[in-house]
């Protein structure tokens, strides 16, 4: 017998819970104005995200999919990214699109249950959100295709879950985009929870990174609470894809402290010990704390921050409440750029039937 | 009907540089049936690729491929292998454009062989056309000659919306017929009438054209003038063109090879119910497959409504006239 072949899975942090470097801090991270842009939209996402559970709560928005804790990792990869790659989405991802230019008032629109949330002004050819799990990574690697065969310097991007990689859609992904050496990079958000399984019955394998290794392709493990080491391990993967050097996977670790959706009680499987135990390392603390260590932050401009956020927060949700329900005869519309002649008798029955439930 | 499709590939291929082929065996093999021969020489490894076994790849990778500007042409393999990549095709490639407002869309074809009578092996007969045009976005088109494959073709590739192209394998090579190369396009959403006839309007459409071209010979020998419409889209169906027929007809026989129930069949009989109920001057009819599976090789003709079945379904109507 002999060993043909050998794998390891390398994890990276670089900023512990209590705010000290661990690492060899990347250049971003001297950079004071980028290092407050990211706590500021970390704190953003989490300003926003409080909203839109209590919109729900209150009857004014759908079910919606909260990010909280996940801040880091949403942050860390939207600034990893170039305006000009394509992100593929799951449904939790506030940070990444916030960073992309995707506004509060479009996802609250989404999730209050009108498509023209997924028209984003900025940025046009990311994909929209996606529930069907896993489908979305294929979705990138055809982007990563479309800009390799045209030649261009662009990346997609895919995010999935850790009950994501269960899917055959996150292998068949993997294993195309290895083997056609396809520029784009995986981020398995594994937050510990596929809605009421954990992790462990999910899956055997040790990591989720390793999926990728068996798919030819390299699959490092992140402290997904680190936004400087998310930030840092997707930018280096992105530099290697657009240098045409072919994918890889990033498995950023990281806590999902919310219920799955509005519609779940985590509280039905699993322990509040282990909750209390995420919340002491959860990715906002960490990143002030640093902050202030470095003598960037304090109490004021904390107090201030979180103003402006609520502020901006407040903007949306007013736009978003006064904008207009969608007419009935929308329905039919981009469904075809060249619509079937039938469908426009079914559209006049739509809107006729809607004017007289009007009219009463 | 192999080589048109071909061609139909290297015309838009030629005057369009969007278009891409992928899926198995598309590449050196041009394809199992030889449908993308040649392609692969001609335009480059990276227009013409071959995929990784995996349908759901070949598909969900088209809509990002059509997403990001390219045009795709996929290939499935056999119709049998298509529900792996129907979650693709149903939740992404017929609904991004409805779900993002325009912005992103997914001009993208599908193709596949359709239908039996070839001794496939197991799971390579399927024709389950109705499951597709069930699905809201998309189109479903089935050509039934060369020419029509060729036509039909060069409409799906350049129509800005997915079209579903489902190739009647038992035609790929026992219909021969000229076709000139000129990039000419046939119009989608139009049933084409192969015959005119008086009495009893015939509506079918892939394969299944040959044998009930046949039966309308076999029934004018018998005093029966029978008028074939090949619908060729399947969905949206050209209810106008049916509807011109039984007026002028009174009559209604539907024909395909697909099971009965819920089948296409059905459609076409409701509509002409709904709209030209008492133009009919006798019930409708359907001949169809069975509503049991498509049957391994040995059983297959019995299966696929022969010949007898459409003449006999044609004279019982004419029998059952008020």
């Amino acid at each position: 017998m002999r060993t043909v072949a050998e794998f390891r899975v390398e994890y990276s942090q670089l900023l512990g819970p209590d705010g000290d470097a661990v690492g060899d801090l990347p250049p971003f991270a001297r950079d004071v104005e980028e290092l407050v842009r990211m706590y500021r939209m970390m704190t953003l996402a989490r300003s926003f995200d409080v909203k839109a559970v209590n919109l729900q709560r209150t009857g004014q928005l759908g079910t919606y999919a909260p990010c909280l804790g996940h801040e880091a990792t949403h942050v860390g990869v939207g600034a990893a990214m170039r305006a000009e790659d394509v992100l593929a989405p799951v449904y939790r991802e506030v940070g990444t699109q916030l960073w992309r230019g995707v506004t509060m008032r479009e996802i609250l629109v989404y999730w209050g249950g009108d498509e023209r949330g997924s028209d984003f002004a900025v940025p046009r050819g990311d994909f929209p959100w996606c529930i069907p799990i896993a489908t979305q990574t294929l979705h990138a690697a055809g982007a990563a295709m479309a800009f390799k065969i045209r030649r261009e310097r662009r990346c997609a991007v895919a995010y999935i879950g850790d009950g994501g990689t269960s899917e055959g859609d996150f292998y068949e992904a993997v294993n195309v985009a290895g083997a056609r050496a396809l520029p784009v990079v995986f981020v398995v958000v594994n937050n510990g929870w596929a809605i009421s399984v954990p992790l462990c019955a999910q899956t055997a394998a040790k990591t989720l990174a390793q999926k990728a290794i068996a798919a030819g392709i390299p699959g490092v493990q992140v402290d997904g609470n680190d936004v400087f080491a998310v930030r840092q391990a997707v930018s280096s993967a992105l530099e290697a894809a657009r240098d045409g050097r072919g994918p890889a996977l990033v498995e950023a670790i990281t806590y999902r402290l919310s219920d799955h959706t509005t519609a779940d009680d985590a509280g039905r499987y699993r322990q509040a010990a282990e909750v209390e135990r995420a919340w002491r390392i959860e990715p906002l603390l960490r990143t002030r704390r640093f902050l202030e260590k470095a003598g960037l932050w304090d109490e004021d401009r904390e107090r201030a921050l979180l103003a402006d956020c609520a502020r901006e927060v407040e903007q949306a949700v007013a736009a978003y409440l006064s904008f207009p329900k969608p007419e009935p005869g929308a329905m039919f519309d981009h469904l075809f750029e060249r619509a079937p002649a039938h469908l426009a008798a079914q559209r006049v029955m739509a809107t006729r039937r809607a004017d007289r439930a009007g009219g009463h | 009907m192999v080589e048109a499709i071909a061609m139909a590939h290297g015309w838009e291929m030629q005057h369009d540089e969007r278009v891409v082929v992928l899926g198995q065996d598309v590449g050196a093999n041009g394809g199992v049936f030889r449908a993308t021969l040649g392609l692969q020489q001609r335009f480059g490894g990276d227009r013409v690729q071959d995929t990784p076994l995996a349908e759901a790849a070949i598909a969900g990778m088209a809509v990002g491929m059509a997403a990001q500007g390219l045009r795709p042409v996929a290939e499935i393999q056999f119709m049998g292998f298509l529900y792996p990549a129907l979650d693709q095709i149903v939740n992404h490639m017929s609904r991004l454009r409805y779900r993002t407002r325009g912005r992103l869309s997914c001009p993208v074809v599908v193709r596949m062989p359709h239908g039996g009578g070839i001794h496939a092996p197991e799971h390579h007969s399927e024709s389950v056309e109705t499951m597709l045009c069930h699905v809201p976005g998309l189109r479903v088109v089935c050509p039934s000659s060369p020419a029509r494959a060729y036509g039909l073709l060069l409409a799906a590739i350049r129509d800005p919306d997915p079209v579903m192209f489902l190739e009647p394998a038992r035609l790929y090579r026992a219909v021969r017929q000229d076709v000139e190369d000129d990039g000419r396009a046939l119009p989608l959403d139009t049933a084409f009438t192969l015959r005119e006839g008086g009495d009893v309007t015939i509506v079918t459409w892939g394969a299944m054209t040959a044998e009930t071209l046949r039966a309308a010979d076999e029934l004018a020998g018998r005093g029966i003038d029978a008028e074939v419409i090949d619908l060729a889209t399947l969905s949206p169906i050209d209810t106008e063109t049916i509807l011109a027929s039984v007026g002028r007809t009174g009559r209604l026989v539907v024909v395909h090879e697909a099971a009965r129930n819920v089948g296409l069949g059905a459609e076409i009989a409701a509509l002409v119910a709904e709209h030209a109920l008492y133009d009919l001057l006798a019930p409708i009819r359907r001949v169809t497959g069975y509503d049991t599976v498509m049957p391994l090789y040995r059983l297959e003709m019995d299966y696929i409504p022969g010949v007898e079945r459409i003449v006999a379904a044609a004279e019982r109507t004419m029998a059952d006239s008020r």
